[in-house]
């Protein structure tokens, strides 16, 4: 941490105490904490604020309340059906959460929740746990029907099988890291052009360019690993719903 | 060894602090505690609001068509209406120039036959003060013709004037004249 050329692109990412420093147990306030309270007011403010009016021609945020809830509605009605409707308002939360995260980590000092591997692959855990028990559940065995592809050659089956079970098992650890990689590798770049440009000084000028580019991607693709996130989870819902449908 | 070091330390030293695993208890936590105070928000209160919106907008909307239908059919009921009005007061029209001729017609031929009486009567009249005058004027002929013939006669042979026989010569010639 010596002299002026010091690049430090993960540091945004470290988690610490809210209050004085320390060592941090498990129900310590952190910075991790406020930011992920702040995506829970903020989604809620705009999901239920927004919603306030009840106007038949819709306020801004009302609107956006509106195009979240059909955007989400209708992602689960076209992949998993009418059945998958039942499991609207988690899928549902998971998507604002992560949205509104997303969004939030693109804010100048913000702490971005969604850059940890604990917290997305936490939701992808929860999302695997979940559907395979729902799977089973709902079709006890039959869920097994998942792995064997009856429109296969017979001979193929058993090596099939095996391939779609291993693939059952990456899903989580895809899921949970392309989220994460994406949002941490996206403000890490910033980062490292934010100090290119602390370097250069007033001569600065191609650094704050890519800061603008780059800014400007991560706009975009926080709303889209929200949507990759949130229609993988229905992808994953709708194989519980329909393990022999492929 | 990281355990026992600051986080924030172990984190600068591993270089990605994602991977710095004394702190997932923690974040686990109150991700777990985020999560389900946003679930109870969602579900109890922003879902039912927005689907409340979107059903009062559907049925605002099906009820607003429903209501231009009506008018939609008031109006293509007014038309025929009206249509059926025209054409009702066009063959009201028709009907009353139809009686209208019939009536002029039956006047015209009572007047045209009333003229033809009277000019019927009136020729008649009129010969028959022809045939009168005609009449008296043959009179008078066979009168001058009979003075003519005796002061003729007279005057040439007075010895044969018989006047009687003047006056019957006379009435036989008029009479063949005359016919």
């Amino acid at each position: 941490m010596s002299g002026g050329f010091e690049i430090e692109p993960m540091e945004q990412f470290v988690v610490r105490p809210l209050f004085g420093g320390g060592e941090i147990h498990w129900y310590t306030p952190t910075n991790v904490t406020l930011w992920l309270f702040v995506g829970v007011v903020v989604a809620s403010a705009l999901l239920v604020l927004g919603a306030r009016g009840r106007a038949v021609v819709p306020t801004k945020a009302q609107s956006i309340a509106e195009l979240s809830y059909g955007f989400v509605h209708k992602m689960i009605e076209d992949i998993a059906g009418k059945e998958g409707l039942r499991y609207f308002p988690y899928i549902f939360t998971i998507f604002m959460f992560i949205v509104t995260a997303n969004y939030l980590g693109l804010v100048p000092y913000a702490f971005t929740t969604t850059s940890h591997l604990a917290v997305t692959g936490f939701l992808a855990v929860a999302v695997f746990l979940s559907v395979t028990v729902l799977g089973f559940v709902r079709h006890g065995l039959g869920f097994l029907r998942l792995f064997w592809i009856d429109s296969a050659p017979l001979a193929l089956r058993p090596i099939l099988a095996l391939i779609e079970l291993i693939s059952y098992f990456v899903r989580p650890v895809s899921h949970s890291i392309r989220l994460m990689g994406n949002m941490m590798a996206g403000h890490a770049v910033i980062q490292v052009f934010a100090a290119f440009a602390g370097i250069l000084g007033l001569g600065a000028i191609f650094p704050i360019i890519a800061i603008g580019a780059v800014y400007g991607l991560e706009v975009i693709v926080a709303f889209i690993q929200a949507y990759v996130f949130t229609i993988l989870t229905v992808i994953y819902l709708n194989d519980a719903l329909h393990p022999g449908a492929h | 060894m990281a355990s026992e070091m600051n986080p924030a330390e172990a984190a600068g030293s591993a270089g990605m602090p994602q991977l710095d695993f004394s702190t997932y208890a923690n974040q686990i936590f109150w991700l777990v505690v985020a999560l389900v105070v946003l679930y109870f928000v969602i579900s109890r209160i922003a879902i039912p609001r927005i689907a409340a919106v979107l059903e009062e907008r559907r049925n605002t909307i099906a009820s607003e068509l429903a209501r231009a239908e009506e008018l939609k059919r008031k109006a293509e009921e007014a038309e025929a209406a009206y249509e059926k009005a025209l054409a009702e007061a066009r063959a009201e029209a028709h009907q009353i120039i139809v009686e209208t001729r019939e009536a002029l017609d039956a006047e015209l031929k009572e007047a045209q036959a009333k003229a033809e009486e009277e000019i019927a009567r009136m020729s008649a009249e009129a010969e028959a003060r022809i045939a009168e005058m005609r009449e008296s004027a043959l009179a008078h002929v066979a009168e001058v013709a009979r003075d003519v013939a005796g002061t003729v006669i007279g005057a040439i042979m007075p010895h044969l004037l018989d006047e009687k026989a003047v006056a019957q010569a006379v009435e036989k010639r008029v009479k063949e004249v005359s016919r």
